[in-house]
């Protein structure tokens, strides 16, 4: 089933230019958002994006920028009460193995 | 913390030495090897009633803060200088995830210290990172007991852990493994090739119930509220009082399952794309049914509706958090849009409330 949310996507850049078309991106995307074609990474389903920041982090050619960031309100709202970027507290959050939580 | 990697005497004392730490004499632990001088747990790969009893226990939000391993390097079979290393997160699940598939592979295991988190939240974190894998690798002297430098690391791990980076400070390569520690073995047995399958996060009906009971125990205080309005709104406390206060107390305490445990189940049909939209079209559509079942006046019905749509809208956006497919501009615009329509649902509803009570009314 392909879920899709707000915004998704939309801080994800691809520079086509610096692409060398390894594929890894491919690789650690959890939303099949990339695929690679003629020797160059493309954004095929940016709708489907959840901004992880994993393709980013992990693009030996610094082609890819996303601003990630945990998609979670509850962290959001912690951070609004505590004046800082979106925290998850001290606790660990709940008990959550493979949904993405804060 | 004590290192798996702390120097004993002798073999035989380091069997003793080992077996004797209070941290090590665990159930799923079964043996000690010893390669090289050192002394490596081993692994049982069979996860024990306790274990699945434990996994219920977590789910539901108790004994949350110790469900965690000891960090450091364990081994599952018979490993040897060429075999695996695969890396997880000291999170009690994630960690019997991975052991629970490694049946009949001979493999190590290196546990990061990630606080008891589990692999993607940490990752999210950074604890489950570049640097603490960097010092991890460091710490157990990983690369005196295998002769290649490669780590299988769980595919959400990305979000933590540049591979460049990685190889640049260190030496070692990632392979990103599946996403599912589960599909491990196939993707073993097919060569290390990953299917589409095997790369995509998932968000069933089943992983979607079961990330449901921590909101549900977390929300017991939205239920103890919804009580408490019922019973204010039963009052006076003459003979009919439970008349009008046990329907008010199952539309409002009964927005904690409905937020909670029906809302995740029904999230994909549910309409919108915020989910404070869905949250709150579903609590409304509670709060509907149970007025026209207890046949509330209609001040009374459109209170209950006004009330509900916020609370379950909150309860809604709180789930994202759970969710394996919300990015975080949308869940700010969500938080930010949502505040004041939610704040004024709530207050015109709790006024009609008290209006649908007054003499007359």
């Amino acid at each position: 089933m392909r879920y899709e949310y707000l915004m998704n996507g939309g801080s994800l850049h691809l520079d086509p230019d610096a692409c060398v078309g390894c594929g890894d991106c491919v690789d650690v995307c959890p939303h099949g958002v990339f695929r690679v074609e003629n020797g160059k990474a493309r954004i095929e389903d940016r709708g489907a994006c959840m901004e992880c920041g994993a393709c980013a982090l992990n693009c030996p050619a610094s082609a890819l920028s996303v601003k990630a960031g945990v998609g979670c309100a509850a962290a959001i709202i912690l951070g609004k009460l505590r004046g800082t970027a979106p925290s998850c507290g001290d606790a660990p959050c709940a008990g959550k193995d493979q949904a993405g939580c804060c | 913390m004590i290192d798996l990697v702390r120097k004993p005497a002798g073999p035989a004392e380091r069997q003793a030495g080992f077996a004797a730490l209070s941290e090590l004499q665990v159930p799923w632990i079964e043996r000690f090897l010893v390669v090289r001088g050192r002394t490596v747990p081993v692994l049982r790969t069979r996860l024990s009633p306790r274990d699945r009893l434990g996994a219920v226990k977590v789910r539901w939000g108790f004994g949350r803060g110790a469900y965690r391993v000891l960090p450091g390097l364990y081994a599952a079979g018979k490993p040897g200088p060429d075999s695996p290393v695969f890396v997880t997160a000291n999170y009690k699940l994630s960690f019997d995830a991975l052991r629970s598939s490694l049946a009949g592979i001979d493999g190590w295991v290196l546990v990061l210290d990630t606080k008891g988190v589990n692999v993607w939240c940490a990752a999210g974190k950074g604890t489950f990172g570049t640097g603490e894998l960097v010092s991890r690798i460091a710490k157990t002297r990983l690369g005196a007991l295998v002769r290649h430098r490669e780590l299988v690391l769980p595919q959400l791990g990305a979000t933590g852990v540049s591979a460049p980076e990685l190889a640049r400070r260190t030496g070692w390569r990632v392979v990103w493994g599946p996403v599912r520690a589960r599909d491990i073995r196939p993707w073993l047995e097919a060569g290390r090739v990953k299917t589409e399958d095997m790369r995509r996060i998932t968000f069933t009906l089943r992983e979607r119930l079961a990330v449901a009971p921590v909101e549900l125990v977390h929300s017991w205080p939205l239920a103890a509220a919804g009580l408490v309005l019922a019973a204010l709104y039963g009052l006076p406390a003459d003979g009919s009082w439970s008349s009008r206060a046990l329907p008010a107390a199952v539309l409002l305490a009964g927005l904690v399952p409905v937020g909670a445990l029906a809302f995740p189940a029904l999230l994909p049909r549910l309409p919108g794309r915020a989910f404070s939209v869905k949250g709150a079209v579903l609590g409304a559509a509670w709060a509907a049914a149970c007025a026209a079942f207890f046949g509330l006046s209609p001040t009374a019905s459109a209170s209950g509706i006004l009330v509900a749509a916020p609370v379950t809208a909150f309860l809604g956006m709180n789930f994202t958090g759970s969710s394996t497919f919300t990015c975080q501009t949308g869940a700010l615009a969500e938080v930010e849009k949502g505040f004041w329509p939610m704040a004024a649902s709530l207050a015109a509803g709790l006024v009609l409330g008290v209006v649908s009570r007054a003499p007359g009314a």
